[in-house]
């Protein structure tokens, strides 16, 4: 029960980006459309997941005061992962992400989840724990890039639906403020 | 010339907050008061200057001879992270007034994205030093202006009426959104 929770809390209830509001920057610019917030969600929820896995595992042989600098070099190790296998595999996103693929490293969430989860607790729930909050944060950056590419360039996953001009301004920078601050006020809304 | 254009672009034109999403987390966090804003900017300038110099001689004194560039990523956030810590200290024994205004902040600055993205922007821009330098000030100036308008804004919207669920995050990342349009205004000026 408690492994199904901890799998299942990332993606509602303790939502990374709609509820602890943490990790911004690739939410706001990796959201132009649909498939670019699919993507960065997917290379963070492996970064995440490896990074948990083997800080969970580790957490107990680092001495207390170098611990933070330690998960670092954990996390970007599972970044450069992830860079040099998107450089290879999938060059197109890779190019549209760019410099947010090794910024991952410092997403909060990632060190937010080593630091408050996988240093205390075993390698099943850490590994569930990533994967859970990986999702959640897909899960948003997705709804995020649907929302501003449907409103923006009236497509959603470049299936285009609506012929001539949409709202432009969706998929430049202010759009990703105001989309963003809309979706978390409904989830406001919504919690209560 | 070639300079001044490199300052006015990462200044207005792409400003590291409102256009590059660089940076969000401290200008969500701080930019309550105009006062913390200010000694969050000094701080922040002072590190992505330092970082810019040390990540750039790294990168092209040891990592390319080597022929490991892509430990690009590790490399970097470590240097940033110790020199951060050295910064701290350093200040707190030279100048414990200055330590005082920035000193809260320091910490912070290891996870602001923007000091690990002008490292490795300059990198893929392929500056020499002093554009690299010149880059990350500008950079550094333009996170400054963003904060300080933003606190000036919201020390306002603390007494206005504002609906309950857009209270809080929300209601900053519309405000940060209209600024983001007027920002838009710069674009143009420069390539």
């Amino acid at each position: 029960m408690s492994k199904l929770y901890n799998l299942t809390k990332g993606i509602l209830k303790e939502n990374p980006i709609f509820v602890i509001v943490l990790g911004m920057c690739p939410t706001l610019a990796t959201t132009s459309s649909a498939m670019n917030g699919l993507g960065m969600g997917l290379a963070t929820t492996f970064v995440l997941f490896g990074s948990n896995t083997v800080i969970s595992l580790i957490a107990r042989y680092i001495p207390d005061k170098v611990r933070i600098p330690s998960y670092i070099v954990v996390i970007a190790t599972f970044v450069t992962i992830v860079d040099l296998v998107m450089q290879a595999y999938a060059q197109s996103l890779y190019e549209k992400l760019g410099i947010f693929i090794p910024l991952i490293v410092v997403n909060c969430i990632v060190l937010g989840r080593a630091e408050a989860f996988a240093n205390k607790n075993g390698v099943v729930d850490s590994m569930l724990d990533g994967i859970g909050m990986g999702l959640g944060f897909t899960f948003a950056l997705t709804l995020l890039g649907s929302v501003r590419e449907i409103l923006g360039a009236g497509s959603w996953f470049d299936h285009k639906f609506i012929q001539g001009d949409a709202i432009l301004v969706f998929i430049l920078s202010p759009g990703a403020f105001i989309a963003l601050a809309y979706l978390i006020a409904i989830f406001n809304r919504l919690k209560k | 010339m070639e300079y001044l254009i490199i300052i006015i672009a990462a200044i207005f034109v792409n400003n590291v907050v409102l256009s590059q999403f660089l940076g969000i987390c401290p200008f969500l966090g701080v930019s309550n008061k105009i006062e913390t804003s200010l000694g969050m900017a000094g701080a922040v300038t002072f590190v992505i200057v330092l970082a810019t110099m040390v990540t750039f001689l790294i990168q092209y004194y040891v990592l390319n001879p080597l022929g490991v560039g892509f430990m690009q990523t590790i490399v970097f956030i470590l240097v940033i992270a110790a020199l951060v810590q050295m910064v701290e200290i350093i200040l707190k024994k030279l100048s414990p007034a200055l330590y005082q205004a920035l000193g809260i902040f320091l910490p912070l600055i290891t996870t602001n994205c923007s000091v690990l993205g002008v490292a490795i922007l300059v990198i893929k821009k392929n500056y020499n030093l002093l554009e690299g330098v010149v880059f990350g000030a500008a950079t550094a100036i333009g996170f400054g202006l963003a904060l300080v308008i933003m606190a000036g804004i919201r020390e306002q919207l603390e007494l206005a009426n504002i609906p309950k669920g857009m209270k809080g995050v929300p209601i900053a990342l519309l405000t940060a959104g209209i600024l983001a349009l007027a920002f838009m205004g710069f674009a143009g000026i420069v390539k």
